[in-house]
């Protein structure tokens, strides 16, 4: 059963919570652009090894990359899905979505693992440090991406997601596409470009 | 009827301007979506590709940064919606963005560092 749309009128004529969702974001680009920051700050400043070049796996991490872009396909599909009322889509492309990020997240513990059995450690050098706590905080940032996806996997599955709350859908995708899109800077600024 | 509708108070979806109306244009279906996934996936195999070539050493970072801020700006535009949404939503990003771009001017040029 779908309800009607459940938009209020406020004195913005903006959904409050789609608006919360923006500040959040504008703020998180200021702690993503100082992690950013740090890191370029202190690049190329390591005294010790291991060096970036001697760790960085540019085709793996590539494919990693285009795991987490694809997921935000299916992201959009899903949204795209619950506005039309199509149920059965919704729950496939955020099982996907969801699967994408599980998958993101693996490859990155596959690679924390790689480094620190090669010498990097989060106090090595300046590069583990900068390096860790950059990627640490966007890994941290896609958990609790895939959390809110399987939280409204179950209310999709438990119908309680319905074409008129597409809006959390919308809103959880907000999240999830601005995670992509830090990992589209930190991917062309830490791993393409190096000294 | 109902005690609202006996006092003359309109529901939700009687209202004139709901919320999220206000300067929206509709979003877009899957084939659009899926055209620009597309697109962005075209995009990252240039990269990764033109990050073997040696011939473009000298222009590979100009170019990475450009190819990147048109894959920042097609998942914000298209995925998020600003394309499409009120402009309130894309002043809000754009403030985030050039008061970090303005910290990192600032930063950098005063403490050293940079892309290369």
């Amino acid at each position: 059963m779908s309800h009607a749309p459940a938009a209020l009128e406020t004195s913005t004529g903006l959904d409050n919570r789609k608006l919360l969702m923006w500040l959040f974001l504008a703020s998180e680009c200021l702690l993503f652009g100082s992690l950013i920051g740090a890191y370029l700050l202190y690049r190329g400043q390591s005294v010790v090894g291991p060096y970036p070049e001697e760790l960085f796996d540019i085709p793996f991490t590539s494919v990693s990359a285009f795991v987490l872009l694809m997921s935000s396909v299916t992201m959009v599909l899903a949204l795209a899905a619950i506005q039309r009322g199509d149920q059965k889509g919704l729950r496939i492309w955020l099982l996907g979505t969801a699967l994408l990020g599980l998958l993101f997240l693996s490859g990155q513990a596959f690679e924390f693992t790689e480094f620190n059995r090669e010498g990097l450690s989060l106090s090595s050098n300046l590069f583990g440090t900068t390096f860790y706590v950059l990627t640490g905080f966007h890994g941290a940032h896609v958990t609790v991406g895939v959390l809110i996806l399987l939280s409204l996997l179950v209310m999709a599955l438990r119908g309680r997601l319905t074409q008129g709350q597409s809006m959390n859908v919308e809103l959880a995708g907000l999240y999830w596409h601005f995670v992509d899109v830090v990992w589209i800077v930190i991917f062309t600024l830490v791993y393409l470009i190096q000294p | 009827m109902t005690l609202a509708e006996s006092r003359g108070i309109k529901g939700p979806t009687e209202r004139e301007a709901p919320a999220e109306h206000v300067g929206k244009r509709a979003h877009p279906g899957p084939v659009e979506y899926i055209k620009i996934g597309s697109i962005l996936a075209v995009i990252t195999a240039v990269e990764v590709g033109i990050y073997y070539v040696e011939a473009i050493e000298d222009a590979l970072v100009p170019i990475l940064i450009a190819l990147s801020a048109l894959k920042f700006s097609l998942v914000v535009m298209w995925f998020m919606h600003l394309k499409f949404d009120s402009r309130v939503f894309s002043w809000l990003l754009a403030g985030g963005l050039a008061l970090i771009g303005l910290l990192l001017v600032v930063v950098l040029s005063t403490l050293g560092g940079g892309l290369v």
